[in-house]
C-alpha cells in the first residue's frame, strides 16, 4: 500500500476514536467543563498533561532544531523539562489545594483585586493565542504534505475535530482524548526511533544507540564520527555548540520559568483529586515526557549523521524520492554555485549550496532511512495527535478566560450554572474560529514569537504564583506592578529585537548578550525585585489573604475544586 | 497594618484545618521548605551546574561514547528530573502522615 492510503486509514481511525471519546465524555457542568469534574485519575491526568504539553513544535521540530545546533539544542531538552521539577515542587500541590477552576482565579483571590484578575487574564490570553496559532499551523502542514491537501483545507479540518471535542465535551472530553493522543504520538515517535537506532548502530533502544558505535565498519562512536564530519565540512563540532554560555543559561531557565508558568499546563493539576494527587501526576506527567525527550536527540544525531552522509559531496542526479519530494515543498533548497552537479554542504555560506529547513527532519526521517510506508504514515498521525491535543488544551485556558473570569468573576456574577456553560462552549467557538484564522493567515510574527511565550509566561505568571504561595506578606500593589514591569519588559525587548521596533537592534545590542529567546529570565528577575520592593513599602495583604496562604500549605481538607 | 493576637489567628487557622496548632504548622512547613531546598539543589546542579557551567571540563570524561558534560545537557539531566519528583511524592506522603494532614 502507498504512503497516502496508509495515511488516510490510520488518521481516519486516531479521528473516529478522539470523536468517540469525545462523545461519551461530554461536558454536564460547568465543573466537568472546567476541571473534568476533578476525578482525573494521575495516571490519566499524567498522560493528558504530556500530551497536552507536547505541541506539534516537540513533536515536529524539535528533533530537527537540536540536529542543526548539536549541543546547543540542550536548552530545549533541559528546558521544557526541568520546568516540571518546579511545577511540582512549587506551584501543582499548592494551586490544587487553592481548588479553583482557573490561574487567573487564584491570581484575583490571592491578591483580592478585579484588577489583578484581569492583568492575569490578559497574560493568559497573549500566552495562549500565539502558542495556538503556530499548531493550527502544524496541522495544515501535515496535511499538505502527507495527505496532499491544500494546507488551508488541513487547518479547516483540525478546527472542526477540535471544535467537535473542546466544544462539546469541555476539559472532560479533552482530558480522555489527551490520553488518546498521548499514545498515539509516543507510539509514532518510537517506531521510526527504534528502526533507525537498529539500522544505525545496532542498538535498538536510541537512549544507548545515541551513545554507541556507528554500524558503518569504523569502529568510531557515532558522536565522535559525527563530530569529525562536522569538523571536515566547517561547522562548530556537534557536541560543542555555538552559543555562549549565558545565553544557554538564560534560554535554559525563561524555559523552564516559562513552562511552569503556562496556564494550560497548571490547569490541568486541577483536575485531580487530591493534593497528593497533584504531585503524583507531576511525576507521571515528566515521566512521560522524558519518554519523547530522551528520544529526541538520539533522533537528532542519527538524523544529522544520515543527512551528511546522503547529500554531502554526491552528485545531485543520485538524489533520492523523499530529496525530491521535499524539494518541491521548498523546504530544501539546491543552488549549483560552482555548477559541477555534486551537492557541496559546508559551513561556508559562499560555498555552500544546499539549505535544509529544521522542519522536515522529523518528518523526512522514516524516508530518509528507507522505512516502510506505514511508518511513514504513523509519523503524519502522530504529528496531528501532537499539534490537536495542545490546541484543544489552550483554547480551553481561553474559553474558561472569557466565560469564568470575565463573564462570571467580573460582569455578572449571578449568572446560572448552564448559562455559564453555554458562555464556555461560546468561548471555545469564538476561540476556534480565531485560531483557525492565524492558522490559515499567519501573520509574520507567530513563528517568532511561539517561543517566547514561554519568556511572557515566566515574565509574568511565575514571579505572582510563586510569590502567592511562599511570601506571605505579598500583597495586590506589589503583584500587579511586578506582572505589569515584567510582561511590558519581555514585550518590549520581543518587539526591539525580534519585529526590529522601538529602534531595533542587533545581536550585539543585547542586554548582556541575552537573546530574546531568554530574555524571559531577566524580565523575570524584574518582576521579582519589583513585586518585593513595592510590597514592601505598601500596606500588608489583609487577614482573610494571610489565612488563606496558611491554608494552601496544608494539604488536608483540599476538596473538590469549586466555584465558591 | 493589622495585627491580630496569637490567640486569634491560632482560632483562625484552626477553624480551616481543625487538628493543628501554629507550631505544628510552621514545623510542617519548614520540613517542607528543607526538602524543596535539597532537590532544587540536585536540580540545579545537573542541569546548569554540569550541563553548562561546567561542561567544558566534565566533556573531558567519558562515558561511553558519550562526552560526559554533553550528556548530561542532553540525556542525564532529565533522567535525574523524573527521579526527583518521585523521591518529592515519596518524601511529602511520608511527611503528610507524620503530620497527620493525608487525605483520606
Amino acid at each position: 500500500m502507498s504512503v497516502l492510503t496508509w495515511t488516510i486509514i490510520l488518521v481516519s481511525i486516531t479521528f473516529a476514536l478522539y470523536i468517540g471519546i469525545a462523545i461519551w465524555s461530554r461536558a454536564g457542568s460547568t465543573k466537568d467543563f472546567y476541571v473534568a469534574g476533578g476525578g482525573v485519575s494521575p495516571l490519566a491526568n499524567g498522560m493528558a498533561t504530556a500530551a497536552d504539553w507536547m505541541s506539534a513544535a516537540s513533536f515536529i521540530s524539535m528533533a530537527g532544531l537540536i540536529s542543526f545546533m548539536g549541543y546547543d539544542g540542550g536548552v530545549y531538552l533541559m528546558g521544557w523539562t526541568g520546568g516540571y521539577v518546579l511545577l511540582a515542587l512549587l506551584l501543582a500541590p499548592y494551586l490544587r489545594k487553592f481548588g479553583k477552576f482557573t490561574v487567573p482565579d487564584f491570581i484575583g483571590d490571592r491578591y483580592y483585586s478585579n484588577v489583578a484578575r484581569t492583568v492575569a487574564v490578559i497574560c493568559a490570553v497573549i500566552v495562549s493565542f500565539t502558542y495556538v496559532a503556530g499548531q493550527m499551523r502544524g496541522v495544515g502542514v501535515v496535511f499538505s504534505r502527507f495527505l496532499e491537501v491544500d494546507i488551508n483545507t488541513g487547518v479547516y479540518i483540525g478546527m472542526a475535530l477540535v471544535f467537535v471535542y473542546a466544544v462539546l465535551g469541555g476539559m472532560k472530553g479533552i482530558t480522555y482524548t489527551q490520553v488518546a493522543q498521548y499514545c498515539v504520538l509516543i507510539f509514532a515517535y518510537m517506531v521510526p526511533a527504534f528502526f533507525i537506532s537498529m539500522i544505525m548502530t545496532g542498538n535498538i533502544i536510541p537512549q544507548f544507540g545515541f551513545g554507541d558505535t556507528i554500524n558503518d565498519g569504523s569502529g568510531m562512536y557515532l558522536l565522535d564520527k559525527l563530530d569529525q564530519l562536522h569538523t571536515d565540512l566547517g561547522f562548530a563540532e556537534y557536541t560543542s555548540g555555538s552559543k555562549s554560555m549565558i545565553d544557554v543559561f538564560a534560554i535554559t531557565f525563561a524555559l523552564m520559568v516559562g513552562t511552569a508558568g503556562l496556564p494550560h499546563v497548571i490547569v490541568r493539576f486541577f483536575t485531580v483529586p487530591k493534593v497528593s494527587d497533584a504531585r503524583k501526576s507531576a511525576g507521571y506527567a515528566l515521566l512521560f515526557i522524558a519518554v519523547l525527550y530522551t528520544m529526541a536527540p538520539a533522533i537528532a544525531a542519527f538524523a544529522r549523521t544520515n543527512l551528511i552522509n546522503t547529500v554531502s559531496e554526491q552528485p545531485y542526479a543520485e538524489m533520492p524520492q523523499w530529496f525530491t519530494s521535499w524539494e518541491e515543498t521548498e523546504l530544501i533548497k539546491f543552488n549549483d554555485k560552482n555548477g559541477d552537479g555534486i551537492i557541496q554542504y559546508v559551513a561556508n555560506p559562499e560555498a555552500n549550496e544546499l539549505t535544509i529547513d529544521a522542519d522536515i527532519m522529523v518528518l523526512a526521517n522514516p524516508e530518509i532511512a528507507n522505512l516502510p510506508n506505514w511508518v511513514i504514515a504513523l509519523v503524519a498521525a502522530g504529528g496531528l495527535a501532537a499539534a490537536l491535543s495542545t490546541a484543544a488544551g489552550l483554547l480551553l485556558v481561553i474559553s474558561a478566560a472569557i466565560s469564568h473570569d470575565l463573564i462570571k468573576k467580573q460582569i455578572n456574577p449571578d449568572i446560572s450554572d448552564k448559562a455559564e456553560l453555554w458562555w464556555a462552549r461560546g468561548g471555545a467557538v469564538f476561540a476556534v474560529i480565531v485560531a483557525g484564522y492565524f492558522g490559515i493567515n499567519p501573520p509574520g510574527f507567530v513563528a517568532a514569537t511561539v517561543a517566547l511565550a514561554f519568556g511572557l509566561a515566566a515574565s509574568s505568571f511565575f514571579p505572582a504564583i510563586i510569590l502567592g504561595i511562599f511570601d506571605k506578606r505579598m500583597n495586590r500593589e506589589g503583584a500587579v506592578a511586578g506582572m505589569v514591569v515584567g510582561i511590558l519588559l519581555m514585550l518590549f525587548y520581543m518587539v526591539k529585537y525580534k519585529l526590529q521596533g522601538f529602534g531595533g537592534g542587533t545581536p550585539d545590542d543585547w542586554w548582556l548578550g541575552i537573546s530574546p529567546e531568554g530574555f524571559g529570565t531577566v524580565a523575570m528577575v524584574f518582576n521579582l525585585v519589583v513585586a518585593v520592593v513595592v510590597s514592601r513599602m505598601t500596606a500588608a495583604p489583609p487577614e482573610d489573604v494571610q489565612e488563606l496562604v496558611e491554608d494552601i500549605r496544608i494539604p488536608q481538607g483540599a476538596g473538590d475544586a469549586s466555584a465558591h | 497594618m493589622l495585627k491580630l493576637s496569637a490567640e486569634n489567628k491560632d482560632q483562625l487557622t484552626r477553624i480551616a484545618t481543625p487538628n493543628m496548632t501554629n507550631e505544628k504548622r510552621q514545623a510542617y512547613w519548614r520540613r517542607n521548605l528543607r526538602y524543596l531546598f535539597i532537590l532544587l539543589f540536585i536540580w540545579f546542579l545537573v542541569s546548569y551546574v554540569f550541563g553548562i557551567f561546567l561542561v567544558e571540563p566534565l566533556n573531558q570524561i567519558r562515558l561511553g561514547g558519550f562526552k560526559l558534560g554533553f550528556w548530561f545537557a542532553q540525556q542525564g539531566s532529565i533522567y535525574v528530573f523524573v527521579v526527583l519528583i518521585f523521591v518529592y511524592v515519596r518524601w511529602m506522603n511520608k511527611l503528610d502522615k507524620e503530620f497527620d494532614v493525608d487525605e483520606i
